[in-house]
């Protein structure tokens, strides 16, 4: 799959092209899955609804025993899948079955000793042989790929590249050009979990990201609730929901899960 | 000023190991840190304003002991020598490097500093060197390191610093170095990451072996004054690295110096209970950089063990593994058991109190006494003094007066 066309096809086009329908959406929505927590049942179940939801694209993340760009609750989250037993093998299994049962596209995050571990060519392998369309790996700059670059395109992988706000101009460019599939904009200073503002400033780094990139732009890190989405409609492609969402699985269960993820999914429009 | 005879290259790598694996919002910040140390490393004024302050505040340079009655009581006929962090203010070697890094965060105008800490050494040494330069202080240690520690955590308070218990993960050093990382990641305009050893993403390797090694500067006119030649040997301990480098770094290019690092066997290296990463560790990327960590085959941390808390920790200096794959270092191993037998030793035959860190580079002098040549001069780095350790050294030893008397203080604390 072409991840760019496909997630460009979903949106509305912008001002001035000509013959797509209207159902199409203002912003789509990314979703995250931290794989074995609380359970690969409950996972599945996740899944299910965003399935259900439709949700335009979904990362499963692979537990690290050092999350350290995380935030409390990912953290708890990826120290409870490891003591669940998850290993390469139940990642894999559980991304295979859903890409094989959903329409929408996974990639996988996680951190880099999991793929410095596996060796660059097996990852790749992995990823592709059991569906997935690209990874995250947010503690891996640029500089250290090597010949991750090089793999992950023979694999038709897009390697997702990270913006974040404290980054230089030239830093920036630097990255977009080496982006593939669409960038991810970290939205704000810190960990995951904890609520964005979505101001100026947010709004001002989106553009810049933008003046360097011609791919979509995704906007992650706190962003919880309809009205964020809204908001976001016509500064970034994709919306990334996360920690939010396991939020509500922890506090409200599986039926307050769908509800929150219905609300964002409804959001798009 | 010292000339460091290794350096890492433009990406920060000594060898294959090191590197910066850093989420890209500390890019810049990182940029900063490295552009305001090497202005500091290049510039003389720097290096005397910190040895001025090493001089005034922490009773540098040192001095290099003699312990003849330790190393006639091993029976050898050899002399032994050690070089005193124990003496230095907050007595460890840890002050070296916070007071360094203090003096670089003034030249950078932050207010606040931040640092992990293990067994509460490098803690109340950067709370005391926050005390001292007017800065804002957060330490974070792991839950079950406050436990360990709490006469550390109590002085850390005192001395003005917030101390958070970090319940995470194995809730250790590691987990303490997570969540420093976090806040940095947030905190990076008005606060400096004093990070406690020659670990973690460059320039940190480079940086604190930089200021550490003053005591292999110190140590190396001392021995040649004593002795009119270099030490044979050099021991170390090796937690992550820092007081191994400071005073093997020095000694790099004379090659008749062998230079020993000791890390902890805990139960023994059989047992699967210790930190010896030259010995169960493989190569791997964790907390900024790669070097060789206590992994399983799916590269997931793996629980250590040690009677010292300094010495608990899943990595290596990627300096120290550069050396270890060179071979210019040999690294060897002490158990829990030997290391307070040889503290008890040294204890006795000098008046000298080790930090159990330090503690395991005695042992393993004791350990290996029928394969030191006769004539031999050792050089052990005591990197720490054993005061904080007292409940540990006291439990181990199972002094029952001592246990009598914390009973009894808690008693009275209930009354
Ligand atoms: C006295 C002492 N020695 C040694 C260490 C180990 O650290 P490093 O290997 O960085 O010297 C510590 C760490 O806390 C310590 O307190």
């Amino acid at each position: 799959m072409n991840l760019t066309k496909y997630l460009k096809n979903r949106l509305e086009p912008s001002q001035g092209a000509t013959g797509l329908k209207s159902t199409k959406r203002k912003i789509l929505l990314m979703t995250h899955v931290v794989v074995g927590y609380p359970s690969l049942e409950a996972n599945w179940k996740m899944l299910e609804a965003m399935g259900e939801s439709d949700v335009d694209l979904v990362e499963l993340q692979m537990p690290f025993s050092e999350p350290s760009a995380d935030g409390p609750l990912f953290v708890k989250a990826n120290q409870e899948a490891l003591r669940n037993g998850i290993r390469w093998k139940d990642y894999f299994d559980l991304m295979q079955r859903a890409s094989g049962k959903f329409d929408f596209p996974v990639l996988m995050m996680g951190y880099f000793n999991t793929a410095f571990a596996m060796g660059f060519e097996n990852y790749c392998a992995n990823i592709r042989k059991n569906g997935g369309e690209g990874f995250i790996i947010p503690d891996l700059p640029l500089e250290e790929y090597g010949d991750l670059f090089e793999l992950s395109r023979k694999q038709e992988l897009d390697p997702i590249m990270l913006c974040t706000p404290t980054n230089t101009d030239e830093r920036l460019q630097k990255i977009c050009a080496q982006g593939s599939g669409f960038i991810y904009c970290v939205a704000r200073k810190g960990v995951t979990g904890k609520n964005t503002d979505l101001d100026q400033s947010a709004n001002n780094f989106l553009q810049k990201c933008r003046g360097y990139t011609d791919l979509p732009l995704a906007l992650g890190f706190g962003l919880s609730e309809p009205q964020d989405l809204r908001k976001l409609q016509g500064k970034s492609e994709i919306a990334i929901v996360g920690s939010a969402l396991l939020k509500t699985w922890e506090a409200e269960g599986e039926t307050g899960y769908r509800k929150h993820l219905m609300s964002l999914a409804a959001a798009r429009e | 000023m010292p000339t460091q005879p290794i350096t890492p290259d433009s990406s920060g790598y000594y060898g294959d190991y090191g590197g910066m694996f850093i989420p890209e919002i500390l890019r810049t910040t990182f940029d900063e840190l490295i552009a305001a140390f090497y202005k500091a490393k290049a510039d003389p004024e720097f290096w005397q304003s910190y040895v001025e302050v090493m001089q005034n505040y922490s009773c540098r340079p040192t001095p290099v002991t003699p312990l003849e009655n330790f190393a006639k009581s091993l029976g050898g006929k050899f002399q032994i020598f050690c070089k005193r962090e124990d003496l230095n203010h907050t007595g460890a070697h840890k002050a070296n490097n916070v007071m360094g890094q203090g003096l670089l965060v003034q030249r950078m105008g932050k207010q606040r500093v931040i640092a992990e800490t293990g067994a509460g050494q490098h803690g109340v040494a950067t709370a005391t060197m926050a005390a001292k330069m007017g800065l804002e202080c957060t330490i974070y240690m792991g839950s079950v390191d406050v436990e360990r520690q709490r006469p550390n955590v109590f002085w850390m308070e005192q001395l003005g610093a917030t101390v958070i218990s970090v319940t995470e993960g194995t809730a250790t050093l590691k987990d303490a170095i997570n969540a420093a990382m976090r806040d940095w990641a947030e905190s990076m305009e008005t606060t400096h990451y004093v990070l406690g050893t020659t670990c973690g993403p460059h320039p940190f390797p480079e940086m604190v072996a930089w200021f550490q090694s003053i005591i292999g500067q110190e140590s190396r006119e001392q021995m040649l004054k004593i002795n009119g030649k270099l030490p044979d040997r050099i021991y170390a301990c090796v937690g992550g690295g820092s007081n191994a480098s400071g005073i093997f770094l020095p000694f790099l290019d004379d090659n008749t110096v062998e230079l020993v690092g000791v890390e902890a066997g805990g139960h023994g290296l059989e047992s699967g209970e210790h930190a010896a990463r030259f010995y169960g560790g493989t190569v791997g990327v964790a907390q900024g950089y790669k070097t060789y960590f206590f992994q399983d085959d799916e590269g997931q941390m793996m629980h250590t063990h040690s009677i010292a808390a300094g010495l608990d920790y899943i990595g290596v200096s990627p300096i120290l593994s550069h050396l270890h794959d060179q071979k210019r270092i040999r690294f060897t191993a002490a158990t829990d058991a030997a290391v307070i037998s040889a503290t008890k030793l040294l204890i006795r035959t000098e008046g000298i109190i080790p930090a159990l860190e330090s503690g395991h580079a005695f042992a393993a002098v004791v350990e290996e006494v029928p394969q030191i040549p006769d004539g031999t001069q050792v050089l052990i780095n005591l990197s720490g003094r054993g005061d904080k350790d007292i409940f540990n050294i006291a439990e181990a030893i199972g002094d029952e007066k001592w246990q009598e008397f914390l009973k009894a203080k808690v008693m009275n604390q209930r009354n």
